[in-house]
């Protein structure tokens, strides 16, 4: 057993895990934030998808002991029902999800392109988020409504930003 | 009302799924919980002479190891078939004997031999690799087209040749003279792929024994709790009915593959009994691709018989479907009375003939996947219209429409009598949505840039809403299959609505609730929508062959028409007016052409004041009613996909695809489209990318997403759609379902556009770059011969 420290989703968590435990495993079996989701054990399906360090990775691919220190973000941590994140109110206006299982990944990996694209200053297009979501598979939509709603979301994140600003 | 019938409203359940609240089977957690690993069989036949489990036992954490035949002392039952097939020889279906944990044979790679339960996953499934299986290799058949070949190896030793039943449906006789008479016959050999059906959320169980109240909890992954406590009460063994609660939460996709009750739910259940813990079982992926049912995997020859004019005279049809190992639940109804049924398509055609054979291999059990028998009868019949009418030179949609069914009710030579549709107008609607006037220009333009483009159609019918339970009774089904429904109004007006159909994506909790909000007037926030759990909803057969809208909600409709004449009732005494002058609007109960109202919870409170009703009339506002459709309901659809074919890579890019549906009344637009969306490409899916593969020896190959090719976003195109419609006279809403339309009307579609576009009619799916330029060459070369 080995201890690890990390800020998840704004709090400081310590546990001690063996030095096998997945991120994954971590966040749904350690921390009981369930929200994160394992749909693969190849790295491909991508309902696991969480931000550390504000970049998006698979966090079944992800050795918990190698990330003490970080700051992990998941879908529990970006909005609340209450005070939804752009990202998930544009999937819920734009039907982007069925049975919900991959919805996650996808809402973690299409924020993360959205804050890529705009800080790169690159238009995030139709086809470029179908591009980008190579790596979320999901069984139910077809992707057409997740497409939309990521669209949607590029769109209010940058409003936002710019108001920030 | 803005929340009723035909309002795109965005849906109730998603704010739970949208923030990471949702919950699933493996989020749930018990006390004393114990985690299940299986050891499996690793070829795809064996006989298991002995399992060693000592080291195992002597790991630290291991709680228990478990086999079949403690299982079978245990008079835990063999997995059940629910429905029967006979031979057209009269003789019933052969099928072998499926022990939930293999007692001496394992029969395909995968097969559970024995369960280690231990206090973590890793360590269950660490023990799990250190049992040892001292076994003997047998030969083995995994493809579908060998198992009844003269030698081949024997599956189970009780079913001589492999071969489970030899069906047949329509007239010989009428159909071998029609034949004989035709003027053109086209012919076909089609396999359809093997597909497996990928739900993201693998499958789970967690089950818990209380030995105090000898009663089990089972949380699992299930389309049909309520079926699964039947089975595992009557049939398996588990416990009565009422020592026995089934709760399927949160579920993350079905597609058919969760309304089976497989062996490691059942062992789950066993094992809690046997080690005293909650026993979890969480299956990974590559166990998914192993032990969830497999779908589709037909081989046939179909023959069409034209006459001069293009009309079809005669089809004929001779298929081999692939059961796999053991014979799953509805794994007899999918290639037969969910098939053969549909051979008549769109189409009237005065004679059909055609026989099923069905084959052990040492394969996963198959088993319905969304559209369970329609996909492989529309991609049959579509497949024959477009090539027919190439051989012919009649244009593909004028083939169709010389040969449409004009009339409804129709009646085919396949025992369906579909009740209304109106396939000249959705076709039309498709051909000016998908601009196929436009066709020629743009498949010159694409020519200039050295690309093949072709246009492919498909016109199908489909028969949802499963089923009136006589009508499948007499067929050889073991249950009927209606639906029932509870509304609870609650003395403030709010409303329960139990209901026996399962959403696992569908979106009930918000197209049930509109029903409600329709008929009285009051939002869809006031609606509850309870289902999944067997202590809460009496009784119900499921979510599966789009039967929630046709059979679930027809069973609302029916509730609530109760509810109302109760509500009417208790308004008229208390307004002291006629009860047929009573109108429910906008939530307020009136006495028409007056100005004597009451608002609609205050209904509900003097049913439940009880001070003031009717004589003789029951406190309470609540009523149950149970559905039984009168028949299938038959949606249709045109689509059309144009695809553009690179030469030099076989590479194809959908560049369009356009779906024109007849649901009949749509609920929820918005829910409706995104059930076409998913279903076309699943059947993208299937045309283009997936397929299940077993090698010579029975080994899986498609173990993983590594090697089984999913649809990503950039696979796909975004999609054009459009309803047409016809409403079903059959029931209440006039609803037709729509789950599995997509699935099951777009695989011709896209086969049906690369074979125009690369002038062959000899493409098998799927149609990977490698088999468009393979097939593309082989053009070539007889071109040149020519």
């Amino acid at each position: 057993m080995t201890n690890v420290s990390m800020t998840v989703n704004g709090k400081a968590v310590s546990r001690d895990v063996s030095d096998t435990t997945l991120l994954s495993d971590f966040l749904r079996e350690n921390l009981r934030l369930t929200g994160t989701h394992v749909g693969c054990d190849t790295s491909q399906c991508g309902a696991c998808v969480v931000h550390v360090d504000g970049k998006a990775i698979k966090s079944c691919t992800a050795l918990a002991v190698s990330l003490d220190g970080s700051d992990v973000m998941t879908v529990e941590g970006v909005g609340s029902a209450r005070e939804l994140h752009p990202m998930q109110a544009a999937f819920k206006k734009h039907h982007g999800l069925q049975c919900g299982f991959c919805t996650p990944g996808m809402i973690m990996a299409g924020i993360d392109m959205v804050e890529r694209y705009q800080a790169e200053g690159r238009a995030l297009t139709a086809d470029a988020i179908r591009h980008e979501l190579e790596g979320n598979i999901c069984r139910c939509t077809g992707y057409h409504n997740i497409v939309k709603a990521i669209e949607e979301a590029a769109g209010t994140m940058s409003g936002m930003k710019q108001a920030a600003e | 009302m803005s929340d009723g019938i035909g309002a795109r409203v965005e849906r109730k359940e998603d704010k739970r799924f949208i923030t990471g609240k949702g919950k699933y089977t493996d989020d749930i957690r018990m006390d004393n919980q114990a985690y299940a690993a299986f050891v499996r069989c690793p070829v795809a036949h064996a006989k298991i002479n002995g399992i060693d489990s000592s080291a195992a036992m002597a790991m630290d954490g291991v709680i228990a190891v478990h086999t079949g035949p403690e299982m079978k002392a245990d008079e835990i039952g063999d997995i059940i078939t629910g429905w029967s097939i006979t031979s057209k020889d009269g003789s019933p279906m052969q099928c072998g004997v499926w022990n939930p944990m293999v007692t001496t044979y394992g029969r395909y790679v995968g097969d559970a031999v024995a369960v280690v339960v231990a206090e973590t996953q890793d360590i269950a499934r660490a023990a799990a690799e250190a049992v040892e299986l001292d076994y003997e290799e047998l030969p083995a058949v995994a493809r579908t087209d060998a198992a009844l070949d003269d030698g081949a190896p024997q599956v189970h030793e009780n079913v001589p040749g492999n071969l489970i039943f030899n069906w047949e449906i329509g007239d010989e006789a009428k159909t071998e003279a029609a034949m004989a008479g035709a003027h053109h016959i086209t012919e076909l050999d089609i396999t359809n792929n093997r597909l497996s059906p990928n739900p993201m959320e693998p499958r789970s169980a967690v089950a818990t024994y209380d030995e105090a109240e000898d009663h089990y909890t089972l949380y699992t992954t299930s389309q049909n709790p309520h079926v699964a406590r039947l089975v595992l009460s009557a049939f398996y063994n588990v416990a009565p009915e009422h020592k026995l609660r089934v709760i399927a939460p949160d579920v993350g996709g079905g597609f058919g593959s969760k309304i089976y009750i497989y062996p490691e739910e059942l062992t789950c259940l066993w094992a809690s009994m046997k080690t005293g813990r909650s026993v979890k079982w969480t299956s990974d992926r590559s166990e998914a691709f192993m032990t969830d049912a497999h779908g589709r995997d037909h081989v046939t020859k179909a023959k069409m018989g034209f006459d001069a004019d293009g009309n079809i005279v005669a089809f004929h049809v001779d298929t081999i479907a692939n059961i796999g190992a053991y014979v799953s639940l509805f794994a007899t109804a999918t290639p037969t009375y969910l098939y053969g049924t549909l051979w008549s398509g769109c189409y009237a055609m005065p004679a059909i003939y055609g026989t099923v054979r069905a084959v052990h291999t040492n394969t996963v059990p198959v088993d319905a996947y969304r559209g369970a028998g329609r996909p492989e009868a529309t991609y049959m019949i579509e497949r024959m219209m477009e090539t027919a009418s190439r051989e012919m030179g009649i244009a593909p949609a004028e083939l169709r429409r010389r040969n449409f069914v004009k009339e409804f009710p129709y009646q085919t030579e396949v025992i369906l009598q579909y009740d209304s549709g109106d396939y000249f107008k959705m076709l039309e609607e498709g051909e000016k949505a998908a601009d196929v006037a436009g066709f020629a220009a743009r498949k010159a333009e694409s020519a200039s840039r050295g690309k093949l483009r072709g246009l492919g159609y498909s016109t199908f019918v489909e028969a949802c809403g499963i089923a009136p339970s006589a009508a499948v009774g007499s067929l050889g089904a073991a249950v009927g299959l209606w639906e029932s429904c509870e509304v609870r109004v609650n003395p403030v007006g709010t409303v329960e609505v139990l209901t026996g159909s399962h959403s696992h994506g569908q979106g009930h909790e918000t197209t049930f609730a509109q029903l409600v909000s329709d008929r009285f007037g009051i939002p869809i926030d006031n609606v509850q929508i309870v289902h999944g759990d067997t202590d809460k909803v009496q009784m119900g057969m499921g979510t599966y062959g789009s039967r929630s809208g046709p059979v679930g909600m027809s069973a609302v409709v029916k509730a609530l028409d109760k509810v109302e004449e109760k509500a009417k009732k208790i308004a008229a005494h208390t307004l002291e007016a006629s009860e047929d002058d009573i109108v429910i609007e906008n939530g307020e109960v009136k006495v028409a052409g007056t100005d004597k109202k009451m608002a609609w919870h205050e209904v509900g409170l003097a049913a439940y004041i009880a001070h003031n009703l009717p004589e003789g009339m029951e406190p309470g506002l609540k009523e149950t009613a149970f559905y039984d459709p009168l028949n299938f309901s038959f949606p249709s659809g045109a689509l059309i996909c144009e695809v553009e074919v690179d030469p030099d890579t076989g590479f194809t890019d959908i560049v369009s695809f356009t779906a024109v549906d007849d649901f009949g009344t749509i609920i929820n637009p918005m829910i409706v489209e995104g059930q076409v969306h998913g279903g076309v490409v699943q059947g993208i899916g299937q045309a283009m990318l997936e397929q299940v593969v077993y090698d010579e020896t029975g080994q899986l190959i498609t173990g993983s997403y590594m090697d089984y090719c999913m649809p990503r976003a950039d696979d796909v195109p975004s999609f054009t759609l459009d309803h047409t419609c016809t409403p079903s006279p059959l029931n209440p809403l006039g609803v037709k379902g729509c789950g599995e339309a997509g699935a099951i009307g777009a695989p011709p579609a896209v086969i049906n556009a690369i074979t125009d576009a690369i002038g062959t009619n000899d493409l098998q799916m799927p149609a990977t770059p490698l088999a468009v330029w393979t097939a593309l060459q082989a053009t070539k070369t007889a071109m040149a011969a020519e």
